[in-house]
């Protein structure tokens, strides 16, 4: 848990990491006293009143609607009831739900790395001619809001019979971040060290196997980081499936369970069950890629 | 094709009905406080906590601690936005959380009906905006102090500086270029923000929490006014493309 706050400055910021309490500095008053375990604890409060809405969607998950009634919102559930959570999951139709969501967010992913990839390295790596033009309008593209594009989109995949279809959702999103992605690569990418890529084009590498076997490997921590921010993001896109994925079957996640949000007002222990069926599956792949998480933002935001 | 034409001839028209509509004007007045809870408030209040952890309780109790309630606060950040806004639409329910609380400490008088109330229901959607965002500037702001030189600090230290010294001395210039990029990309997110207020009041009550995307989504899909939503969703991206452009090119030329 300690060792990643070290590696998120960019490359040429980078500083010998800061150790904690190491030992000879402690002169300027890194000494633990009564105060800093009070300024410690203060913040431990403060972290866990912030955290206090998932704990309260916890026990009510697990509540049956007449402990709820008698017991209120705070109290441990009497018994711990599986019922409300298995009741909601089939009546939102979670599994399929879930299915689309991860079978979406992988096509995102795939669609919007590759494309990154290719323009990146075209803009990046090739240089190609107009290459500022081509980046501001990338930059363009990712400032642009959805609330004006959703309409004509919605439109066009009326026309095109994309409507109400995972398919065309996918490609959609998919080039959609492919934006963001050449605008972070290529600005990776025009810091790649050029001796490397000289040196194989005279060993007679062609465009290919220089970008497969050079550049592609060594970018492959930010296209890691990439892929995960995409999945994310995906994941919990709105507008678009709210507009353009109507249908039960096609649905995803969020979606469907926003869909409770009417059904459920006057059943509290449905809703807090359907809030944690959308939480769940964010937290699992928080605590999983966490370190990329942070690292990715960080690479996003700052260049 | 038909559709289009009718458009066409009705462009100026809706523009002009645009601006004598009260429901415009309320929208944009609820973006001011959007952007205070979504840019203003949790860039003050990430700044203080970035330095905080990293300053002092990073310093004196070891970097676990700061990881670990960087982690907790930056949570909110992952969950899917339509469900947080489902989250808090219960909790801040008539019987939800919020009111359970009061109620068992003594203080049924102060239980609301949060989000029902029109005057309150603009504060509720702000705070649980600020509770969503707040992660974004801690993380950027963390990892940028990585950049600060410890010296620096022992230097500061030693010359007798207060811990609000160093803050306001050092700390706060060196992020600057992370508080600028917080700022750009929260408030372009508040104008176009759109999922929680669906999510949470539908605009409501009155159009007491309404925000011109959502304003704009109301005419396209709910009223099929489609010339009045263009108009609405034209006037967004024309504002969030003046303002990225002006922000953007500051950056640029700041950064030389």
């Amino acid at each position: 848990m300690t060792t990643h706050t070290t590696s998120t400055a960019p490359p040429g910021h980078r500083r010998k990491p800061v150790k904690a309490g190491a030992g000879k500095a402690n002169a300027t008053g890194n000494r633990r006293t009564p105060g800093s375990y009070a300024v410690l604890a203060a913040v431990a409060v403060f972290v866990l009143a912030f955290l206090a809405p998932f704990i309260v969607i916890l026990l009510n998950s697990f509540k049956t609607s007449a402990d709820f009634r008698t017991n209120g919102s705070l109290s441990l559930p009497a018994q711990w009831n599986w019922s409300i959570i298995a009741e909601v999951w089939e009546r939102v139709g979670f599994t399929q739900k879930l299915l689309n969501s991860i079978q979406i967010s992988l096509g995102v992913v795939l669609i919007a790395v590759l494309l990154a990839l290719f323009n990146a390295y075209a803009i990046g790596i090739g240089r190609i001619r107009w290459r500022t033009p081509f980046l501001i309008f990338f930059l363009g593209v990712n400032v642009l809001p959805q609330e004006g594009l959703v309409y004509p989109i919605y439109y066009l995949f009326k026309e095109m019979g994309l409507y109400d279809g995972k398919l065309g959702y996918t490609i959609l999103v998919g080039i959609t971040y492919s934006a963001f992605g050449t605008y972070l690569l290529s600005s990776v990418f025009a810091g790649f060290p050029r001796e490397l890529i000289e040196a194989a084009s005279m060993d007679g590498a062609g465009r290919w196997t220089i970008l497969w076997r050079i550049v592609l490997p060594m970018s492959w921590p930010t296209l890691s980081v990439m892929c995960v921010f995409f999945f994310v993001w995906s994941w919990n896109e709105f507008l678009y499936p709210l507009v353009l994925l109507i249908s039960n079957d096609n649905q995803t996640v969020p979606l469907g369970l926003s869909v409770m949000q009417g059904q459920y007002t006057s059943d509290p222990t449905a809703m807090s069950a359907a809030a944690l069926l959308g939480i769940v599956p964010m937290v699992v792949f928080f605590l999983v890629f966490q370190r990329s998480l942070t690292r990715g933002m960080t690479a996003g935001a700052v260049k | 094709m038909a559709g289009g034409r009718r458009a066409h001839l009705d462009r100026l028209d809706n523009y002009t009905r645009l601006f004598s509509d009260a429901d415009f004007w309320a929208s944009f007045r609820n973006i001011a406080f959007v952007i205070v809870g979504i840019a203003v408030v949790p860039t003050l209040l990430g700044l203080f906590l970035a330095a905080l952890l990293f300053d002092y309780i990073g310093k004196k109790h070891g970097d676990g601690f700061v990881s670990l309630f960087r982690s907790g606060l930056y949570l909110p950040q992952v969950i899917p936005v339509a469900v947080t806004g489902l989250m808090w639409g219960w909790i801040l329910a008539p019987e939800g959380a919020v009111n359970s609380v009061l109620e068992t400490i003594g203080l049924n008088s102060l239980a609301q009906n949060w989000l029902g109330d029109p005057d309150l229901a603009l504060w509720m959607v702000l705070a649980v905006l600020v509770w969503m965002q707040l992660g974004y500037p801690l993380v950027l702001f963390l990892s940028g102090l990585q950049r600060i030189d410890p010296e620096l600090y022992e230097a500061a230290s030693l010359d007798g500086a207060t811990w609000w010294q160093r803050f306001t001395r050092i700390t706060v210039p060196i992020l600057r270029p992370e508080v600028y990029v917080v700022l750009v990309t929260t408030t372009i997110a508040g104008l176009k923000v759109f999922a929680q207020i669906f999510v949470l009041t539908g605009g409501g009550p009155g159009n007491s929490t309404l925000v011109p995307a959502y304003f704009a989504y109301q005419n396209f899909f709910e009223r099929a006014d489609v010339g009045y939503g263009s108009a609405i969703s034209s006037t967004i991206t024309l504002l969030v493309l003046i303002i990225a452009g002006t922000m953007l090119t500051r950056q640029a030329r700041e950064d030389g």
